[in-house]
């Protein structure tokens, strides 16, 4: 540790994180992994902060307004009652079934769909910070995460409201839904990684990443259900955000469905996608300060 | 502590690759890629050579000066140390705790108040909770900041920020303190106690560098001075003989070094 020598005549001597680089360019592939995994490990020391920071993200968003970040569980309950409606005349089926499904399904999407889209400025909109301190990558991701997370908390204020108006209790199936949450931790750090190293190089990224989330949003189960979709429905586990939907939102309707079909699906593209993004942030990872 | 501070540079090249507009879309990739031109391209990309073949050793008790002119790589290099760029040819090595003072706003932000920023700058440095009070009680006395403390820093003034910005990036002591000039702005009733701070760091850190236009800054402080042109060394050596040869005077006049 790297304690500031004492005898200063203010009371003063904070202590500097101890830093023992060595850095080279001629680097082979284990040393870049260890390079990455040396940054994990040091973000995840830096929780508080990346927790800090996502909090800010929130606060400074609704700063000024009287809801504060409760605008986003206004908005979300309009949307979804409005939809609601709309959708359960056209589909012609009964609001009770179809509104807690709405309503669960619209905010996890939200969730995934804002994380996407967010993941893409991870490390451009921390340029500042990157090029004046060496600090944890992982720290960035870690905030993403975490704002999102926050901005979901607010949501499921929508799902509970819904839940009791048509007392629905999903019971075990709250904890059957841990797992899949767990998942979506570890896939969307993986994704702020991958996105928000890549972003940076391409800045052309993010306008493709939201219009395929446009797309996905409209062949993804979220609005309809996977049982309208009659004999097709055996296809819907070859679509990776169904999986990865529906392993959280399953348990929450105990709707068992094929969830044996799902979670495979789910790990394997969950896989596919951290091993993806492994493999480029261990060797972008010196490069991104350059690239912002 | 085992062994004292050190920093060692060996044959470091860093250069910017220009993405500008155009070469940095994915289309001109995709593009270039299929009609068979992206190995071309990647040889003729487009690069700034901020650093060209950079030898240094740092040891306990060196305090160096780096100088030269606008755009001579002083800061990239500031940066290199700090293990901010990461050398894309050669090698960097550092021991002990480095702070490096390149941004005097780094991570400040101007919707929170000063308290809240002094908490946050604590958590960038990952501070231990414990700390954090000492760091609060240090910074609001040296900035001065009063009952402005409390309220946010987009409504201070222009010197209460530096003030803030200062006394946060001084309250962390390092083993090697890198210095870029900014500091040197400010009005002079803060500037003297700036000065008084920075001098308490600088004694108590084992290795100094710092980056400055300002001659006479780099005569008081710095007993070694590299002077850099165009991302190349043109000369490394006691601060009198360099200095001399930077500012075109001969070599056996003497310039005075004080302190």
């Amino acid at each position: 540790m790297g304690y500031a020598p004492g005898d200063m005549s203010t009371s003063i001597s904070t202590i500097a994180a101890t830093t023992d680089l060595d850095l080279k360019a001629e680097i082979t592939a284990i040393g870049r992994n260890r390079l990455a995994v040396d940054d994990l490990m040091r973000g995840a020391r830096l929780w508080r902060l990346a927790l800090a920071l996502g909090w800010l993200d929130i606060r400074l968003r609704y700063r000024g307004s009287m809801l504060g970040p409760f605008w986003l569980t206004i908005s979300t309950g309009v949307m979804v009652t409005a939809l609601g409606f709309l959708y359960s005349t056209l589909f012609k089926m009964d609001l009770r079934e179809y509104l807690p499904f709405l309503a669960l399904s619209q905010v996890l999407w939200g969730f995934l769909a804002a994380l996407v889209s967010e993941a893409c400025t991870t490390f451009t909109d921390a340029e500042s910070v990157i090029r004046s301190v060496r600090m944890p990558f992982f720290v960035f991701s870690a905030r993403t995460l975490i704002r999102n997370f926050i901005a979901l908390g607010h949501n499921i204020v929508v799902i509970v409201v819904v839940f009791a108006i048509f007392e629905i209790w999903p019971g075990w199936g709250l904890i059957q839904a841990i797992p899949g949450l767990l998942l979506w931790v570890i896939d969307s750090l993986a994704l702020t990684l991958l996105l928000g190293a890549f972003c940076a190089r391409f800045r052309d990224i993010q306008p493709i990443v939201n219009s395929v989330m446009q797309i996905a949003f409209f062949v993804t189960p979220v609005i309809w259900k996977p049982s309208q979709l009659g004999a097709g429905v055996d296809n819907l586990p070859f679509n990776p955000f169904y999986d990865l939907l529906e392993i959280v939102r399953g348990p929450l309707l105990n709707e068992p469905g094929s969830a044996a079909m799902t979670w495979a699906g789910a790990m394997i593209y969950s896989l596919a996608l951290c091993s993806i993004s492994w493999a480029f942030f261990a060797r972008a990872r010196g490069r991104i300060t350059f690239w912002i | 502590m085992p062994h004292s501070a050190s920093i060692t540079v060996e044959n470091v090249s860093v250069q910017f690759p220009l993405y500008h507009g155009s070469s940095r879309s994915l289309k001109k990739m995709v593009v270039a890629a299929a009609s068979g031109r992206l190995a071309q391209d990647t040889q003729q990309r487009v690069v700034v050579r901020a650093l060209t073949d950079i030898n240094l050793q740092l040891g306990r008790g060196d305090r160096l000066g780096l100088v030269g002119s606008n755009g001579a790589g002083k800061t990239t290099l500031l940066r290199v140390l700090a293990g901010i760029y990461e050398p894309a040819m050669g090698r960097l090595k550092v021991h002990g705790s480095l702070n490096a003072l390149l941004d005097p706003n780094l991570g400040m932000n101007m919707e929170l108040t000063g308290r809240e920023n002094i908490l946050l700058r604590g958590l960038y440095n990952g501070l231990p909770k414990s700390a954090l009070p000492r760091l609060e009680d240090d910074v609001a006395e040296f900035a001065q900041l009063a009952d402005f403390l409390d309220l946010p820093v987009r409504i201070y003034s222009a010197g209460m920020v530096v003030r803030l910005g200062f006394a946060l990036a001084t309250a962390i002591r390092p083993r090697i303190l890198l210095m870029d000039e900014w500091f040197l702005a400010g009005d002079a009733a803060f500037l003297d106690k700036a000065r008084a701070r920075l001098e308490e760091m600088v004694r108590g850190a084992d290795i100094l560098v710092l980056s400055s236009h300002n001659i006479d800054i780099v005569k008081e402080w710095c007993s070694r001075v590299l002077w850099l042109d165009q991302g190349r060394i043109i000369a490394d050596g006691p601060a009198a003989d360099v200095l001399n040869q930077y500012l075109g005077l001969p070599a056996d006049e003497p310039v005075g070094v004080l302190g």
